[in-house]
């Protein structure tokens, strides 16, 4: 038995290594290539060996931007990208945590169907409603805002979902305790489920900052100015030009760039999801 | 410290459903009152009224001199243990235990004094800095006993707190919520299904069924002179035998071709009264062959519990199980006789199943 389980291990890491390499590839490739100059990649002599120009380059595009369609140095975009998502994954939880809140505790007429309006808008996303949505934004004149960009995508019923089923599970003798304890709906929420919450929080984050990161469609409608986009918009702007050489060299930079807020999110967090699975007893 | 009064308590479900119907009765300052009966008999519904947890449909319930059925349940000054101990997952023992002292302001010096003081009556003070969840089944009971201790309240609610526990740990702390509750002399009221737990704690046992008060006396009465049918095959284990029978005469019941006295029987009764007769397996005794007055009781089976058997088998044509201590009766089946002291024949209506004692 112990031969059979030495074979399966190493069946498993071989798929394994493979999958890792099918997936880390491109990403290596994109690296290799921002630390070269733009003729090598033209010429199709790219190495997969990192070259000497990856100061320069990740300097160049950060702080002065590239020469072409969009000048606007990265590290703005990368303001932008982050201040919408921030404010999408943020606004979320304040909305959804609130709303699940009210929905799971609070015996009010209708309580219901209120949910039932919220869990119906799950069919209903921003691709779907995109011209109300964007008439109302700009009616609101909150185009080429941050207000234009996160709000509209803040709504939406995931959040309220999760944390609706979540504080399902949360006995019913807690609130009983807290009443007893003299805690009003106030203080249970911040003494017992907000701190009961946080892993459940803490997974929402992660996910709505990702998908605030990655919007592409949105803000390509609601920003014109250059000084209010996003990487993602920057990068496409960077790739398609008209009558130019592709600085691919700083392309593949800022998609280096734009992989990096999402990926240190996730390692950020991915410490207080273990945590939280491990201590979380109710 | 203060006496509870139940004044014609009902509770009525949105749905029409009547879970408490109409119970009155009251706990006299410091007593301990057990609710008993089977699940869905309103026992905890009616807990929780008196907690605050569930609305008062009709009645009142007043806690002291005051009337609570508009007071918030922070505010009736009681003390709750529920039966899966609620304590707050996220916080340690000693915040578990401070939590409720903190959202009264009560000044952090007296909290200190006061949870030191219940960690060391219930001996959990090695634990107040850890979580609940690193704790035993026992501890935690422990616990949350200490969060309704520290609160110095007027009642102590207890609701079914040691059914989580083992067997071995319910008794130990059965015994220790009693001295507890004795020594610091508050009211307790206190919700289970296990007679024995309801026997045991206390001062006056109220046995429910079907959101009714079936009888309300100190747990010995109780048992000597069960009010119904339902009350006497609740309380007592194992449960009391019933066998059908009728009036003889003043005092006489017959079992079908037996005789049997019955002391607490009422006189009017017109012979030949449709009766059903109690006889608990621990009163049996037995008599020689054919004695004056005996049974004969077909045993069919013995089972051996240590210090007692109980002798499974027939009786006037019925089941019947008495109890014996182990020795005293060959435990092989056969043919015994045995009487009854006719202090111990319980007679109930056998339509109403109401006892049809003396006045």
């Amino acid at each position: 038995m112990v031969e059979d389980r030495r074979l399966g291990d190493a069946i498993a890491y071989t798929i394994l290594t493979i999958g890792v390499l099918i997936v880390a590839f491109p990403v290596w490739l994109t690296f290799v290539a921002s630390t070269w100059d733009n003729a090598t990649i033209i010429n199709g002599q790219l190495p997969l060996y990192p070259g000497p120009y990856l100061f320069e380059n990740y300097y160049r595009i950060l702080f002065v931007g590239t020469s072409g369609t969009t000048r606007e140095p990265v590290i703005g975009m990368m303001f932008n990208s982050f201040v919408m998502a921030m404010a999408i994954a943020l606004g979320k939880i304040f909305i959804s945590v609130l709303s699940a809140y009210a929905i799971v505790y609070y015996r009010f007429p209708f309580r219901m169907a209120a949910f039932w309006i919220i869990f119906v808008t799950l069919m209903l996303p921003v691709e779907v409603r995109i011209f109300p949505t964007f008439k109302v934004v700009s009616d609101l004149r909150m185009l080429d805002s941050y207000q234009g960009l996160a709000v509209p995508l803040i709504a939406s019923a995931t959040g309220t979902l999760l944390f609706r089923q979540f504080f399902m599970t949360i006995p019913d003798e807690l609130l009983e305790a807290s009443k007893i304890d003299g805690a009003g709906p106030f203080k249970f929420f911040k003494d017992t489920v907000w701190p009961l919450s946080l892993t459940t929080i803490a997974a929402l984050f992660v996910i709505q900052f990702i998908y605030g990161w990655n919007q592409y469609l949105w803000p390509l409608l609601v920003t014109t100015k250059d000084s209010m986009q996003t990487i993602v918009i920057g990068i496409r702007k960077m790739i398609v030009t008209s009558d130019a050489l592709t600085e691919w060299q700083l392309a593949m930079a800022t998609a280096m760039l734009a992989m990096l807020p999402p990926v240190l999110v996730v390692i950020a967090m991915q410490r207080l999801f273990v945590k939280g699975l491990v201590e979380t007893e109710k | 410290m203060a006496q509870v009064t139940l004044s014609n308590v009902k509770k009525v479900y949105a749905g029409g459903v009547e879970a408490v119907k109409g119970v009155s009765f009251d706990i006299p300052d410091g007593g301990f009152c057990v609710l008993v009966g089977p699940s869905g008999c309103g026992k905890s519904t009616l807990l929780r009224m008196v907690a605050g947890l569930e609305t008062i449909s009709a009645g009142e319930v007043a806690i002291g001199e005051r009337v609570v059925n508009q007071v918030e349940p922070a505010d009736r000054d009681i003390a709750m243990v529920f039966q899966n101990y609620a304590l707050y997952p996220h916080m340690s023992v000693y915040d578990n235990m401070a939590y409720g002292l903190r959202n009264r302001g009560t000044p952090k010096d007296e909290i200190e004094k006061r949870v030191a003081e219940a960690a060391r009556i219930l001996a959990i003070e090695p634990f107040l800095q850890r979580r609940p969840r690193q704790l035993s089944g026992g501890q935690r009971q422990r616990v949350a006993m200490g969060r309704a201790i520290v609160r110095k309240p007027q009642v102590f609610l207890f609701d079914e707190p040691l059914s989580n526990l083992d067997a071995k740990l319910r008794v130990q702390m059965r015994v220790e919520i009693k001295k507890l509750q004795r020594a610091l002399g508050v009211t307790a009221i206190y919700v289970t299904h296990d007679q024995v737990e309801a026997m045991t704690l206390s001062d006056k046992l109220v046995v429910m069924n079907g959101g009714q008060v079936e009888q309300i006396g100190v747990p010995s009465e109780v048992y000597r002179k069960p009010a119904s049918r339902f009350v006497a095959t609740f309380i007592g284990s194992p449960p009391m035998n019933l066998l059908p029978g009728k009036v003889d005469g003043p005092g006489i019941v017959a079992l079908g071709e037996a005789i049997l006295q019955a002391r607490d029987l009422r006189e009017d009764l017109p012979a030949g009264t449709a009766v059903e007769v109690g006889l608990r397996p621990e009163d049996v005794e037995i008599a020689s062959e054919g004695a004056a007055g005996s049974l004969p009781f077909d045993v069919d089976f013995v089972e051996e519990l240590g210090a007692t058997q109980l002798f499974h088998g027939r009786l006037a044509e019925h089941g019947f199980v008495m109890q014996a201590a182990t020795g005293d009766v060959a435990a092989q089946p056969g043919r015994l006789w045995i009487t009854v002291d006719p202090d111990r024949v319980h007679v109930f209506d056998a339509a109403t199943g109401l006892r049809l004692g003396r006045a």
